[in-house]
């Protein structure tokens, strides 16, 4: 037995809200981002991540707000992105209660940030998220590419190369995106995983496609049995949607044998 | 002191955000009488103090150091007296006689043993590479940690764990595996030292801090 794989719902938020209600019948106001995450976390949630997608200058009290509200009633960690460009952003939101940051476009366009942000809060407090497209989606072989601003900007970098300078650079977890599958509800791209996997010595989350249990199943599952290896898996539509609850999903991997955590 | 309740301690070692702990025991005790303090004279005055910790070893040795082991020597006549004491990871690794991380550098010395970091490079049954830092959720068994379950799932955030020395065998202690079993908790008289984060641990880390309390603190 070792450590539990993760199941991590999303929440993103703009402006103190979820852009994106969580259909819980027990909640009054789905557009709460604390009473979502408080939900989450009775359902079994193993972590929460908030992305705050409109991360202007004034929605950055509001967010530094949720977060503290969300610290003083959910006690599983929680990390927070989006917007996140010097140390300084770095800071308050760990200071408003959040466990972990989670760095995207910046650490593009400063990598020196990742080191300066491991060195000062080490690295299981740093998360660098990554956004890959294939080069030939028909072909893994070609590769993939980074690409940062919600998939707009092609910044030119391979994936797997720049995981591993993340990793190095002292990122204690790549989040990565199949920005070719996000959305699509049909599964990861189980080939980006176990290619980062097997690059990078650092947790692996997957993210982007899940649209069955069956698709978090595959994700986690160890690379020597045909899986991809991920060390956990981050939702938001399959969970949002109401459709699977984090219980059932759990309860779904437990009989194929993926160690999770029992709530 | 007219506070007629029992008057918890939590010892600020300047290594980071004390927060989330100060969240989980408001949440798990209700309204209690805390302070975070880094001041020795706080420390000789509490019932109980809770010692959370993140960082790295030296760091926390050199801060219980300071001021020719002020604050050192009030923890260890604390846990002399019998009274309650809570550590949380270096809280729990400051207990021991000394760590890998900082070599040269003391802990309280308590318990006989020393802290070791996990080794590199192990694998698990599918050949998967078991990744240090341990970070996440795992079971941990219980042989005979009063506040502990029997088996309970908590979050762990480490590289190095504690090794009690073959004379502490009548330490009780918790265990938990990765790639190796570990001591993921250790408990004597009124000292409980636990690896994982009770504040991070949902149901089962309130409840541990609710079960301490009661059992340690209140009686």
């Amino acid at each position: 037995m070792t450590v539990a794989r993760r199941l991590i719902p999303c929440l993103d938020v703009k402006n103190g809200r979820v852009v994106k209600g969580v259909r819980f019948v027990e909640l009054r106001d789905a557009g709460d981002p604390v009473a979502c995450a408080a939900a989450y976390d009775r359902d079994g949630a193993d972590e929460i991540t908030f992305l705050d997608i409109g991360a202007t200058h004034e929605a950055r009290d509001i967010l530094l707000d949720v977060v503290a509200r969300t610290a003083d009633q959910v006690f599983v960690p929680l990390t927070v992105g989006g917007g996140i460009r010097a140390r300084s952003d770095v800071d308050a939101i760990l200071r408003a209660g959040a466990d972990k940051v989670s760095i995207n476009s910046a650490a593009v366009k400063t990598p020196a940030l990742v080191n300066e942000v491991a060195d000062a809060y080490g690295r299981q407090a740093l998360v660098v998220a990554i956004d890959a497209r294939r080069v030939n989606p028909l072909d893994p072989a070609a590769g993939w590419r980074v690409y940062t601003h919600g998939g707009r900007v092609d910044t030119g970098l391979d994936a797997l190369a720049w995981a591993d300078e993340m990793a190095r650079r002292g990122a204690g977890e790549i989040l990565l995106t199949s920005m070719d599958r996000d959305g699509t509800g049909e599964g990861y791209d189980l080939a980006l995983v176990r290619a980062v996997v097997e690059r990078v010595a650092v947790p692996v989350i997957a993210s982007g496609g899940v649209g069955t249990l069956a698709h978090l199943e595959e994700g986690v599952r160890p690379i020597a049995r045909g899986g991809a290896g991920a060390d956990a898996a981050l939702a938001a539509t399959i969970f949002h949607d109401g459709h699977f609850s984090l219980s059932e999903a759990k309860d779904y991997l437990r009989a194929r044998g993926v160690p999770v955590r029992a709530t | 002191m007219s506070d007629a309740r029992p008057h918890l301690c939590m010892v600020d070692l300047g290594m980071g955000n004390l927060r989330s702990v100060e969240r989980a025991l408001l949440a798990a005790l209700g309204d209690v009488s805390l302070v975070v303090t880094s001041d020795p004279g706080a420390v000789r005055e509490a019932h109980a103090v809770i010692v959370p910790g993140q960082g790295a070893f030296g760091e926390c040795s050199a801060a219980l150091a300071r001021d020719g082991g002020a604050l050192a020597r009030a923890l260890v006549d604390h846990i002399e007296a019998a009274k309650p004491y809570l550590g949380i990871c270096l809280g729990l690794q400051v207990l021991f006689e000394g760590s890998e991380e900082a070599p040269g550098r003391g802990g309280l010395g308590v318990f006989k043993g020393q802290v070791r970091r996990f080794r590199e490079g192990m694998r698990d049954d599918d050949g998967a590479l078991i990744k240090i830092p341990h970070m996440g959720w795992n079971e941990v068994r219980s042989e005979g940690v009063p506040c502990l379950p029997a088996r309970g799932w908590f979050y762990f955030v480490h590289s190095y764990h504690v090794v009690p020395a073959p004379e502490e065998a009548g330490l009780a202690r918790a265990t938990a595996s990765h790639g190796e079993t570990f001591v993921a908790a250790v408990s004597r008289a009124s000292v409980l030292g636990v690896q994982f984060h009770p504040e991070k641990s949902q149901r089962e880390g309130l409840a541990l801090i609710k079960r301490f309390y009661d059992s340690e603190v209140v009686r």
